[in-house]
């Protein structure tokens, strides 16, 4: 098992320099010109400013050239410098993770939870009205766009009915937590500071319920239908021969076993997120990675966009890892082979 | 002869079919006295494994009729609580195939230790534990410790057979209910683990019910034996006294396809083959394929009637012309 996560580590930065190099052919084959986040649209006339803006920025060199530049400071861990907020990406993407983990961590327990939890009562109670209540809400929330959502939601709880507070972490004139772990609902308990930690959880609620629905809906179904199977199985007929309680037989011996799907959908589920995020921070406000990715996207960022890239593509690795040493940690006809 | 600890009284089991109910099981009556056999022996669809789910309870959506009294406790019909109790510590079941029938992601000594914690909520996890290693040594496991923190595939079939065993006894059940137990091992394994069950019943005083469709099985293992057919009993006796004179022509058939060493004869199949309990042939079941058949075989279904020391559902042989 050691060798097994030793082996799938090794080959990671084979893979981010695979993810590296097409990101970088895409960006440059972009028919734009970052030029304009660069100098500013009224400049792009002026010779000198131009020259002068590339060669501060190295776009006069040929593209082979930046490729070999970026990937060597690349691994003195340099990811450059943005064009347009002018300061090193590596900065900026640590700025804006916590926030991004922060949302994303939310969206996942919660959507895991909820539904796991719906998929369990769905399948005890077949055809009864909360499967079919579990059923409309997984179709809409698996078919809803996470903007969509996240409008109307804002609409009704924020704009109509006043509930929840609106867009951003925490409310505009509100005094950030000082930082520790840049989550803001853990280091506002670490600071003892009650107010600002129920205004985090406030903030948090919208939109981790807009990102993590999509997953509620895949996993509550898939839950329901594979426990169903396993309540077939041989080994709960066994189970209730022997007089195990029916609660025992479905948490103890059927549950664990009909998860072993859900994991591996939960961890797909996180690219999900990613892309979900980016949508989620942009109606919400939410100052993270995902707002960062669409700025830099839309002014042609080359360095943002690529640590951007390489951020989603070392999330996406360790998820991956993560998924199927949980799967190993569950099956232990995993764990041998 | 000591009281039955459970007996069948005129189980009808159907379940719903596209055409309306189907029996299974029509009338099965049985009983099993305490650190007594019975061999239940059929074919395939016979209803043999339905009669014994149904008297546990374990056959949700089916409509089940008649009666089964542990003890004198009615088991049709009562409460899951109160069936639950009786499961897997008044009366153990096995189950045929051991590579399913165990949970994949438990130590076989974790699903052990639960069928004890499951009957006795005081027991703590570390004595369940301690207990569930002293039960696969009594069903002959070598290294029982350290097979206790396997998982059921890294053991091989007999060994997974004798897990289900050690959890079927683990509350010291009266009456052990054997379903098909060596139908999936190698034929070296089956007799090991059938030692194991009649050690077991010898020890420790539990009632057996051996279901199964050999008949090879059945020697050595069973003090009276009942032959099914098409959902009913057919024949029920000693085990000696039916093996040497078989009474129901079927019973005579089933005796007759098994190959033997003493006999210089090839074993005769019977023809045919069973029917469906979808469509019961009419009048007795066995008629199409009975080679004793008369036209009034067509009509009624016989019922048992007292030949000798057995009983014998066949109109012709129990005719007074016939003995």
């Amino acid at each position: 098992m050691r060798r097994y996560v030793l082996r799938r580590v090794a080959i990671m930065p084979l893979l981010l320099l695979g993810i590296v190099t097409m990101v970088f052919a895409v960006t440059r084959l972009t028919p734009a010109n970052p030029l304009v986040t660069i100098v500013g649209e009224r400049n792009l006339g002026n010779r000198v400013v131009v020259d002068a803006a590339k060669r501060r920025w190295g776009l006069d060199r040929s593209v082979p050239v930046q490729y070999e530049r970026y990937v060597a400071n690349l691994t003195r861990g340099d990811l450059g410098t943005s064009f347009r907020t002018r300061q090193s990406v590596g900065r900026d993407l640590s700025d804006r993770l916590p926030a991004t983990l922060e949302l994303t961590l939310a969206a996942l327990v919660f959507g895991l939870v909820s539904g796991v939890g719906l998929g369990i009562v769905a399948a005890r109670r077949r055809d009864g009205w909360i499967d079919h209540l579990s059923r409309l809400f997984a179709l809409v929330g698996s078919s809803m766009p996470a903007f969509w959502a996240g409008l109307l939601l804002l609409y009704v709880f924020y704009s109509r009915l006043g509930w929840l507070p609106g867009p951003g972490r925490l409310d505009p004139r509100a005094v950030t937590p000082l930082r520790r772990t840049g989550f803001y609902t853990v280091d506002s308990l670490l600071a003892g500071d009650w107010n600002t930690f129920w205004a985090s959880v406030r903030h948090l609620a919208m939109p981790a319920f807009v990102l993590g629905w999509g997953i509620t809906g895949i996993v509550s179904r898939l839950t329901r239908a594979s426990l169903l199977d396993e309540l077939g199985a041989d080994y709960v007929r066994t189970a209730r021969a022997m007089g195990i309680s029916e609660r025992r037989v479905v948490a103890g011996h059927a549950l664990p076993n009909a998860l072993l799907p859900t994991i591996t959908i939960a961890g797909f589920s996180f690219a999900f997120l990613i892309t979900g995020a980016v949508l989620v921070e942009t109606v919400f406000s939410w100052n993270g990675v995902g707002s960062y990715a669409v700025d830099a996207a839309r002014s042609l960022d080359y360095p943002a966009i690529m640590g951007v890239s390489l951020l989603g593509g070392i999330a996406f690795l360790l998820t991956n890892l993560l998924t199927d040493l949980t799967y190993a940690l569950i099956d232990p006809r995993i764990r041998l082979s | 002869m000591p009281e039955p600890v459970l007996v069948v009284d005129d189980l009808h089991v159907s379940f719903r079919g596209p055409d309306g109910p189907v029996p299974v099981v029509r009338g099965v009556s049985f009983e099993v006295h305490e650190g007594g056999s019975l061999a239940v022996v059929g074919e395939s669809g016979s209803g043999k494994t339905v009669s014994m789910l149904a008297v546990l309870g374990l056959l949700p959506g089916a409509t089940v009729r008649g009666s089964a009294r542990y003890r004198g406790t009615e088991l049709l019909g009562a409460s899951q609580a109160r069936l639950r109790a009786v499961r897997g510590a008044h009366l153990g079941m096995i189950f045929q195939d051991p590579m399913t029938s165990l949970n994949p992601v438990l130590t076989v000594g974790r699903q052990i230790a639960g069928v004890l914690r499951a009957h006795d909520r005081r027991l703590r996890s570390a004595a369940a534990r301690a207990r569930a290693v002293e039960l696969l040594d009594l069903v002959s496991i070598p290294q029982p410790d350290r097979r206790a923190r396997a998982y059921p595939h890294e053991l091989s079939g007999g060994m997974r057979q004798r897990v289900m065993i050690a959890m079927a006894v683990a509350n010291r059940p009266d009456v052990l209910i054997a379903d098909e137990p060596t139908t999936a091992l190698d034929v070296t394994v089956q007799a090991q683990i059938l030692d194991v069950v009649t050690r077991l019943r010898r020890e420790q005083g539990i009632g057996l019910v051996l279901i199964t469709h050999d008949l090879g099985v059945v020697a050595g293992n069973a003090d009276r034996v009942a032959i099914m057919y098409a959902g009913r009993v057919v024949e029920d006796g000693p085990m000696t006294a039916t093996f040497a004179s078989p009474g129901h022509p079927y019973t005579r058939g089933l005796l007759a396809s098994l190959p033997r060493l003493d006999r210089r004869r090839d074993p005769v199949p019977i023809g045919g083959a069973p029917p469906s309990p979808s469509s019961w042939p009419t009048g007795c079941p066995f008629h199409p394929r009975c080679p004793l058949a008369v036209d009034a075989c067509r009509e009624a279904e016989p019922d048992l009637v007292a030949l000798g020391d057995a009983r014998v559902a066949c109109s012709v042989v129990a005719a007074p012309s016939h003995r």
